[in-house]
């Protein structure tokens, strides 16, 4: 029970990918720029690059007491161990969203809306897989609206190093277009389901 | 009330604007050399004629940290070993103030062996006297990493089965830019090289061999202070500029005495003020090859 | 913001970075450390913002060093603080003690992780309070304070520092890792808005000054290095001269002073946020990361109808024994939850005094305390099961 409309995800990955980054931006953009509360709490291996690592954002309109996510109601993916470990975990009636190419994922729960973008092949074809995360992240803001997109893009350009705005801006925008050409495809072909 | 007594007796002693006077008598043996190295830091403090208020004394433990007790001047009594980091803390917060760390061998060598080295490395500007009588003598003669191969102590009744270190040549090697090393018997050129050594910018250490009658030499068939004082008389010899390596005390033969490093180096207030500013070139350096071109 | 010691602003920041925004807003201008997991964001930042903020960070050889550091750069006059985790606090510990014997201001903060020994790098605990209260040897009074979120890390270190230089004592910030990691807002107030305390200076000539001769409430103004009054400072057994003496009325003296500067400002120093008291029959108290669970199991078990208060320790030490002693008597049960084999729980057992029964809510560490745990705790406190 939360006493508060909170909203759990749990970003997922391995060390290297910028996962506690991610977290990091969202709660910002939540905090700073959306009017919100939230918290980021991460949890790593001892290894610096390579382990398995995740970012915990809570999102609320009220106070957050309790920090820890154990059953998220979005489940962001970008590594198969990520998934593997966690999948279990995301609630029914839920979001699961994943990097495509870095997850194979079995059968999802009937009651879950599904995303998945290749992140980390688009973050290559802009110049830098680094930015993976940047356009996860973009891709997140538009299909589960966790929160406003422009307070998310604010939030990226305030974190990411000054000579990489420009990168990341685009890194950010494709994934959110991404994500807003798949709600329309979606849409479209209810509309026609609909119709037939 | 024997405070105010002693406050109204007229100066006794040329020393005794240095002194806590109202802390006499110490606490030291007779034909203890520590007095004498007190006395000749005293002396060299005098002949520098800098403002007292801004000299500092930092001692950790043992008979020769309890001279920061008796000098008259802002100074800390610290725990066993810790007097270099103290000192470093206290020097980095007020970059003014003279150093001086007056403290033994086992102090500064064995319990605090890693923070004179660390200290010496980053050149953190103070003066470090160890005052050497090659045991631990507050507690009543124990090994120390000075004891020489099989001299006996209380823990090493059959002789010491260990080598010991040679202070001035690991100090040298581990950044300072100024090492000497004396007898309580020289005087005057271990007051000498005090007023060098607090005149120098850095880290700088200096070494004083010194009688410990009552625990040492009483082991060691040198039952009285003019024993060992006859002893290191005897096997002393100056070389001075030698590097410290071979300036070993080889009781055999020669206790080589001398200053053997004087040097100059950026101090740590130096680098940090640099790199603060920007004023250090990239690293790595361009070699031969460039870090690009090696790769 | 570069150069600024109070970065007046909201931000989403973890608590360890707001640690050291907090020693900068409050005049921390020196930090001896050394890195240990998960205190080492705090190093990290310091030796960032130290130097433009014209201050000194060193990263010491180990943490025997480091608190040795921070002592001496605390008598040249300048704010001092070190952070770390339960191997390097069980390393400070015979300096935090010099820091007591000499009363010296400065803070440490520990981001605390689970132990014994290696134990858990990357993981909650909070095993170290114990330590925190008798770690070093021979017999002394410590203030700490226990934050539970990146803002109290800010707030509380602050006030850690107030503390310190009010009544001369190293001062204890046991933050656990959670709090140390974790992101959450920020708020830093402007500069004017910002309560700081210094130390109390000599008010008399050195020919008349006696560095431990203190004033009626306890506490002796402090001669910093270079202050002209050339005093010696020692962690043997002194006098009010500052002079080593070796027999028991003068043990005598200085501990009692030591242990009665802080007991007789105990109401002082003492915060607790007190909530539903008046009419609650079981009370949580919890401090830290942990007061986050039971203030969520204290609304959860209200919003079911049950009678029950919370009281969150901001200061773990000195503990609030008086309060205890009030409420204890009128209660069905104190329930402490902890992430530890069970350590405050001990002091809240003793200030009961067998007046209500108290309940350890625990975890050995490694995660936190699930608020279900404490609701479960209370849950059986009210049906009135003993628990198992």
């Amino acid at each position: 029970m939360t006493l508060n409309q909170e909203k759990h995800i749990l970003v997922t990955g391995f060390g290297g990918q910028g996962i506690i980054m991610a977290g990091d931006i969202l709660g910002k953009a939540a905090t700073i720029y959306d009017g919100k509360n939230a918290t980021m709490t991460q949890n790593y291996g001892p290894e610096a690059r390579g382990g398995a690592c995740s970012s915990q954002v809570i999102i609320s309109t009220g106070d957050i007491l309790f920090p820890s996510v154990s059953e998220p109601q979005v489940l962001v993916c970008m590594s198969q161990e990520g998934y593997t470990k966690n999948i279990k975990s995301l609630r029914r009636g839920g979001t699961f969203i994943w990097d495509t190419d870095l997850v194979k994922t079995r059968k999802p729960d009937a009651t879950w809306k599904t995303y998945h973008i290749p992140a980390t092949r688009f973050a290559e074809e802009l110049g830098n897989t680094m930015m993976a995360n940047i356009v996860m992240l973009g891709f997140v803001a538009a299909v589960e609206g966790l929160v406003q997109i422009d307070a998310l893009r604010k939030a990226v350009l305030e974190s990411v190093p000054p000579n990489t705005k420009d990168n990341n801006a685009k890194a950010f925008d494709r994934g959110c277009e991404y994500g807003e050409a798949i709600l329309k495809g979606r849409a479209k072909q209810e509309e026609s389901r609909d119709q037939a | 009330m024997s405070v105010k007594k002693a406050a109204k007796k007229p100066p006794l002693h040329p020393m005794d604007a240095l002194l806590r006077v109202d802390r006499l008598p110490h606490i030291w043996c007779p034909g203890c050399g520590i007095g004498s190295v007190f006395s000749t830091v005293m002396a060299a403090i005098q002949k520098s004629e800098e403002d007292l208020d801004q000299i500092a004394m930092v001692s950790g433990i043992g008979c020769t940290g309890r001279i920061a007790g008796y000098v008259k001047l802002d100074s800390y009594h610290t725990t066993h070993g810790r007097a270099i980091p103290f000192a470093t803390g206290l020097k980095l917060a007020k970059p003014d103030t003279k150093i001086l760390v007056v403290s033994g061998d086992g102090d500064l060598f064995a319990i605090g062996g890693n923070h004179i080295i660390h200290a010496a490395r980053r050149n953190i500007d103070m003066t470090v006297i160890c005052v050497n009588n090659f045991n631990y003598g507050m507690t009543g003669g124990q090994q120390a990493p000075s004891t020489p191969f099989g001299a006996k102590t209380t823990t090493t009744a059959e002789g010491s089965p260990e080598e010991p270190f040679n202070f001035s040549a690991l100090a040298a090697a581990c950044g300072a830019v100024y090492v000497a090393r004396w007898t309580a018997l020289h005087i005057r050129l271990l007051t000498n090289s005090i007023t060098e050594a607090m005149n120098k910018r850095g880290f700088s250490f200096i070494e004083v061999l010194t009688p410990c009658p009552s625990s040492f030499g009483r082991r060691n068939r040198m039952r009285t202070g003019l024993d060992l004082l006859t002893f290191y008389h005897d096997r002393s010899v100056i070389m001075n500029d030698i590097d410290p390596k071979n300036a070993s005390l080889n009781f055999e033969n020669d206790l080589v005495v001398g200053r053997f490093v004087d040097i100059e180096r950026p101090t740590f207030m130096d680098n940090y003020q640099a790199v603060k500013e920007h004023q250090i070139a990239p690293w790595p350096p361009p070699g031969r090859k460039t870090v690009e071109e090696a790769l | 913001m570069a150069g600024q010691a109070v970065m007046t602003g909201t931000y989403f920041m973890n608590g360890d970075h707001a640690c050291c925004e907090g020693a900068l807003a409050a005049g921390c201008r020196f930090f001896g450390g050394y890195p240990i997991t998960p205190a080492t964001e705090i190093a990290e930042r310091m030796s960032r913002r130290l130097p433009e903020c014209g201050g000194i960070y060193i990263q010491m050889e180990d943490e025997l060093a480091s608190i040795a550091a921070v002592l001496g750069a605390s008598w040249g006059g300048v704010k001092a603080m070190t952070s770390t985790s339960g191997p390097g606090f069980s390393l400070m510990m015979e300096n935090i003690g010099l820091g007591l014997c000499t009363e010296t201001p400065c803070v440490i903060c520990n981001v605390q992780r689970a132990g014994p020994s290696t134990g858990l790098p990357t993981l909650v605990a909070q095993g170290d309070m114990m330590q925190a209260r008798w770690g070093s040897h021979g017999h002394y009074e410590v203030i700490a304070l226990s934050p539970s979120s990146p803002q109290e890390m800010f707030d509380f270190t602050i006030q850690a520092f107030n503390l310190s230089e009010q009544y001369r004592l190293p001062v204890f910030v046991m933050a656990d890792e959670v709090v140390g990691h974790m992101n959450e807002r920020v708020i830093i107030p402007r500069e004017e808005d910002i309560k700081i305390a210094n130390r109390r200076k000599p008010s008399v000539s050195p020919a008349e000054f006696k560095p431990y001769q203190a004033d009626p409430d306890g506490i002796a103004p402090m001669a910093n290095c270079g202050d002209g009054y050339r005093i010696h400072v020692t962690g043997l057994t002194h006098d009010e001269r500052g002079y080593p003496v070796m027999d028991d009325a003068t043990q005598k003296q200085m501990t009692d002073r030591l242990i009665r500067k802080i007991k007789n400002n105990r109401h002082k120093i003492i915060q607790t946020e007190n909530f539903y008291l008046d009419d609650a029959q079981i009370v949580v108290v919890a401090y830290g990361i942990s007061a986050r669970s039971a203030r969520q199991a204290m609304h959860e078990a209200r919003a079911k109808g049950i009678s029950v208060g919370f009281i969150k320790l901001n200061t773990v030490w000195p503990f609030p024994e008086e309060l205890i002693r009030s409420l204890a008597p009128r209660l069905k049960a104190l329930i402490m939850p902890e992430i530890n084999a069970g350590q405050m729980v001990l002091e809240l057992e003793r200030c009961a005094g067998g007046a209500c029964p108290v309940e350890l809510v625990s975890h050995f560490g490694g995660a936190l305390i699930h608020p279900s745990s404490i609701l479960d705790a209370i849950t059986k406190v009210q049906k009135g099961k003993k628990k198992s």
